[in-house]
């Protein structure tokens, strides 16, 4: 309330409101699925992360190696179909830590999102902090040491619970 | 300001009931090629804006316009996505080269229908969520209650109707594009499953993959770049009430004022006689028949004794969907406005093939969003 209004007039809304239905709505839900075809560049990294091989490709025009692969570059618009591996250690590019989940639930021990530019895979431009990579998690590691620059490399799920799927990769660890 | 805009190259991909070999930006990459190769650009150093159209819920994908720019060339361009037809893109590229600000326009439009799994249901979520939704219909009933509308206010019969779509699929057989071209006979579509009577199943287009890519230009680079510019020479459109309760149920207004807007540009008074052909929608086949009536190619229940007469055939006097229209192509979502005006630009540059119209100088093109929507837009193309 304010200093010269003690009580607003009116009568609030509580959710047994709701409840009574004294307040009328309408819920519904969405039923809404899809299958999206991976298609030629992102079906073949996904082939290769079911190997445990990262996969880049590179641009015989502007000779950027990039990962995800995909079939044309976003930079010169030359087609690419030079699928090349790419180690599976790098960089971290930039992160964050999330106290918030993904259904949004609070946590204490945080989630680290990160990119990691891959080493072999190339960076933009010499004046650029963009760079080829991945977008994964951090784990195996205290939040508080993660600095821009660690060094990780990957920890694969085994092989016989690979699915082709990003999550194949279970996160990256530093080394 | 440039007086004049023209489409100035156009590519496709897919057309096909499914494309399981491609990602949609794979598809899209595809058509854009085709099309910036067609119309003799570089999109990273020739186009200077560029326009698609998607609706979120059917990509499953929020901001979809966010998963545009790459396959197309536009990375750190202006780019922008509008929910509407592929012909409500055209316009947008149309007014962006009009009003000066650009010389060189790309308008994408895509389906990956294959890829949604619950359609009906995405289709679902356009009607009103309190008043209709709850009824839990599913939203053809929306086309079977317009057609009935539409028969009972014109005589127009349910015969009739199916003349449309045994013309249309059988102009289908001509168009290498084409996924659905048959050879049916009438009893064939009237004795086929009930939809939503009237209107029955073989009425229905069905979902094709594909996705369309315009080059648009203003005159002074069209010259440069086009030995056939196709002209635009006027563009409309309009929405009706969204109101199932309170719209109207036998003609379709907003067609007429959409039209109206794209003749008065063009300068068309007499439609039937100015135009040489019309791709226009036919995602049930009673549409066409409203649709050329509400385009006023004709009077109001006059549309069913034209196609009786086999004046909207190939040969006839006004050929309508000679590409075999959406019951013939397939039914391609947002992209369905640019698949008919890729047809029209390929008559009136001669190319369109077996299924070349003679003599094709001035192209009607319409587009409708589909159940339950009152949305219609209009392009009038010339060579």
């Amino acid at each position: 309330m304010t200093a010269r209004i003690k009580n607003f007039p009116g009568v609030s809304l509580s959710e047994k409101d709701f409840e009574e239905g004294k307040i009328l709505f309408v819920h519904d839900e969405l039923k809404a699925d899809y299958a999206w075809d991976t298609g030629i560049g992102i079906g073949a990294y996904l082939a290769g992360l079911k190997r445990g091989v990262i996969l880049g490709v590179r641009c015989g025009h502007c000779r950027k190696i990039v990962v995800p692969p995909r079939t044309v570059c976003e930079w010169c618009f030359h087609p690419m179909d030079e699928y090349v591996p790419v180690k599976d250690t790098g960089m971290v590019n930039t992160f964050s830590l999330c106290y918030v989940t993904w259904d949004v639930k609070r946590i204490t021990e945080p989630e680290i999102p990160a990119v990691i530019a891959l080493d072999g895979a190339s960076a933009l431009s010499e004046t650029s902090v963009i760079m080829g990579g991945i977008m994964h998690k951090l784990g195996e590691v205290e939040p508080k040491q993660v600095k821009i620059g660690t060094r990780v490399q990957a920890v694969w799920k085994p092989e016989s619970e690979r699915e082709g799927a990003i999550t194949d990769i279970l996160y990256f660890k530093p080394i | 300001m440039n007086e004049r805009v023209a489409i100035v190259g156009v590519g496709w991909s897919g057309f096909r009931p499914r494309t399981p070999e491609v990602s949609y930006k794979e598809l899209i990459y595809e058509a854009a090629v085709r099309a910036y190769a067609n119309a003799g650009v570089d999109p990273r150093a020739d186009v200077e804006s560029f326009v698609t159209v998607a609706e979120d819920f059917i990509e499953g994908t929020s901001i979809f316009d966010e998963y545009t720019p790459d396959q197309l060339g536009a990375a750190l361009k202006p780019v922008h996505t509008i929910t509407g037809d592929g012909l409500h893109g055209l316009a947008t590229a149309y007014m962006l080269i009009r009003s000066g600000y650009c010389d060189v326009v790309a308008v994408e439009g895509h389906s990956k229908a294959s890829n949604i799994l619950t359609h009906p249901n995405i289709v679902a979520y356009a009607q009103d969520p309190v008043l209709n939704r709850p009824l839990r219909l599913n939203t053809h009933f929306v086309a079977g209650m317009e057609m009935h509308r539409y028969l009972f206010e014109t005589d127009t019969t349910q015969e009739q109707c199916a003349l449309v779509a045994v013309k249309n699929r059988r102009n289908a057989l001509k168009n290498p594009l084409a996924s659905y071209a048959a050879d049916l006979t009438l009893e064939d579509v009237l004795n086929g499953a009930p939809l939503a009577w009237p209107l029955g199943v073989r009425e229905t287009a069905e979902h094709s993959d594909g996705a369309v890519v315009m080059v648009l230009a203003s005159e002074k680079k069209a010259e440069l770049l086009a030995e056939k510019p196709v002209w635009i020479r006027g563009i409309g459109w309009c929405n009706g009430s969204p109101s199932l309760e309170s719209r109207e149920w036998g003609s379709v207004p907003y067609l007429q004022q959409a039209a109206q807007m794209a003749y008065q540009q063009a300068g068309i008074r007499n439609p039937w006689n100015e135009i040489d052909f019309a791709e226009i929608d036919d995602t049930y086949a009673y549409k066409e028949l409203q649709a050329m009536e509400s385009l006023g190619l004709c009077d109001a229940g006059q549309a069913g004794a034209l196609v009786e007469e086999g004046a909207t055939e190939m040969d006839g006097e006004l050929p309508v969907n000679s590409s075999g229209g959406s019951l013939g192509v397939g039914y391609m979502l947002e992209a369905t406005g640019l698949m008919r005006a890729l047809e029209a630009v390929l008559q009136l540059r001669g190319e369109a093939g077996q299924h070349q119209i003679e003599d094709a100088g001035i192209g009607l093109v319409q587009s409708w969003r589909g159940v339950p929507t009152t949305s219609g837009a209009v392009a009038v193309l010339s060579n």
